[in-house]
């Protein structure tokens, strides 16, 4: 089973594109469930933050794999 | 920046360089959670224009302009030729301009950025408000019709209606 209930590959978008399709992207979740970004813009691991602090979504994780940063949301 | 609930933002310019920043400004602040209303007046009225194709970026006395090619092999890309050329020549050189503004579209193509209509269009999806001034539009002999759908043409008195509260409210002017 999967730890996370949607994928959303961001790799090669600038900013704010990883943050507004992340946006989009949560906009069609339900409260509860985990949401996997990967992103390629180094902006983004702080952005993904920010976002995360600014709309009450939870971060659960944020680290890099493969020489990209991997992010995982937990909708509130 | 915590407890701020508004952004009111004054778009006064039209260049293809200074369309960025209103439109990430304005789709990123809404995605955040914010309430966003977007003022374009003189200028920044060529932003909501349906027609974005005529937007143009002179590096002619924009010396801070880096000028790098788009294209090629890697030395190459790095090389700056703003400081190389003088501007003399940039002004007279017909076709300049266009050629820089293909090529900063270019750049932005290669380096993932999104386009002027995709980050407006964004905007509209997320339900920023977008306000034109009707004072503006009557001087520079626009009509109504030449802009995108969704735009409200109002005076100034409405912008401030919008910014309202500054305890609440983060106004920027670009």
């Amino acid at each position: 089973m999967a730890d996370f209930d949607q994928e959303l590959d961001a790799s090669g978008l600038n900013c704010p594109l990883p943050i507004l399709r992340t946006k989009k992207t949560i906009n069609t979740m339900d409260a509860g469930q985990v949401l996997r970004v990967v992103a390629t813009d180094p902006g983004s691991v702080k952005d993904i933050e920010a976002f995360c602090n600014q709309t009450g979504n939870e971060l659960i994780s944020s680290g890099e794999e493969g020489g990209k940063f991997v992010f995982m949301i937990k909708k509130s | 920046m915590a407890g701020t609930e508004k952004v009111a933002m004054i778009c006064t310019k039209g260049t293809l360089d200074w369309a960025y920043p209103p439109f990430i400004l304005g789709s990123t602040a809404v995605a955040l959670g914010k309430e966003v209303s977007m003022f374009f007046t003189f200028y920044g009225l060529n932003l909501l224009l349906k027609d974005t194709s005529k937007l143009r970026v002179s590096p002619a006395g924009n010396p801070a302009m880096p000028m790098k090619m788009p294209y090629g092999p890697d030395w190459l890309r790095k090389i700056d030729w703003a400081p190389k050329l003088p501007n003399i020549f940039m002004n007279n050189m017909p076709g300049f301009e266009w050629a820089a503004s293909k090529m900063m579209l270019q750049s932005t193509k290669n380096h993932g950025v999104a386009s002027i209509e995709e980050l407006r269009a964004m905007c509209q999806e997320f339900d920023v408000k977008i306000l034109a001034c009707q004072m503006t539009v009557e001087l520079f002999g626009y009509e109504q019709s030449d802009f995108i759908d969704g735009v409200e043409f109002v005076g100034a008195a409405t912008f401030f209606d919008e910014a309202g509260d500054a305890s609440n409210t983060m106004t920027l002017y670009l």
